[in-house]
């Protein structure tokens, strides 16, 4: 089952959940059976989870998210790519750290402090019609 | 998945909260309101044990991070048990072991608190 992936072409795989905090757990467990298949090491899959579920999370909390969140994991010899995109439009673009002074209520921008500390390439399209697509790049060191 | 919350008297006036499983935006809920519960009976020192904790996210830190802020209004302090590398990872990455005593071991921890 966990043979690593050899193909140069990429590959994709999709998953739609509701966009509720009980299913974020699923998108953690599709992104490490897709980043199993490529042969990262425990940490760089263990990054690549916590990123999407921070993506996932991000929406989540959002007040006028949509119904569904879309993950879609892309897989090449050199990279893993992964969009969590909802409908809903969302400035999720947190400054370069959290603001942390014991306050629960200023942690918030944690979530995407996290994803650009775990991820190697991260970027935000928001568009009124499109929604929200988050892309988090874990390239292949090996 | 899911969250197993423990709770048990120790020490001195101290609590051991035993946390076991994955706390993410689903399951931060319920130790939320395990702290919460026991800082509103007046327990202001805390261990709290993540030794068995596979997985943490942000909403899992900020309720470690409230619960700290809560205790330390009252002159108390929560220190963390963790041994698993990739959970002190995010401790290290968003500075928050700076914030949070944090031991190898139960004992250890207790021994801080008091």
């Amino acid at each position: 089952m966990n043979q690593p992936v050899e193909r140069e072409t990429a590959d994709t795989v999709e998953l739609r959940i509701p966009c509720r905090a009980e299913w974020v757990a699923l998108a953690r467990l599709a992104v490490a059976a897709v980043a199993n298949r490529l042969q990262l090491t425990i940490e760089e899959i263990e990054d690549a989870k916590l990123a999407v579920a921070e993506a996932c999370t991000a929406i989540i909390q959002q007040e006028k998210h949509g119904e569904t969140l879309a993950l879609t994991c892309e897989t090449t010899p050199v990279s893993l790519r992964l969009h969590v995109r909802d409908t809903g439009v969302h400035d999720l673009r947190a400054g370069a750290a959290p603001a942390m002074d014991y306050d629960e209520a200023r942690v918030v921008g944690l979530g995407v402090f996290l994803i650009r500390t775990l991820m190697d390439e991260v970027s935000y399209d928001q568009h009124p019609e499109r929604g929200t697509d988050i892309v988090m790049v874990k390239r292949i060191h090996h | 998945m899911d969250i197993k919350v423990n709770v048990r008297e120790s020490e001195g006036d101290c609590y051991v909260v035993d946390l076991s499983g994955e706390i993410d935006v689903y399951t931060s809920p319920k130790v939320k309101d395990a702290i919460g519960d026991l800082i509103d009976r007046g327990v202001y020192n805390l261990v709290i044990n993540l030794e068995k904790v596979r997985y943490i996210d942000s909403t899992g830190l900020g309720v470690l991070i409230g619960g700290l802020k809560r205790v330390r209004e009252h002159g108390g302090t929560v220190n963390l048990v963790c041994t698993n590398p990739q959970i002190k990872k995010i401790f290290d990455i968003t500075g928050l072991v700076k914030i949070f005593g944090i031991f190898e071991d139960e004992d250890a921890a207790m021994k801080a608190l008091v």
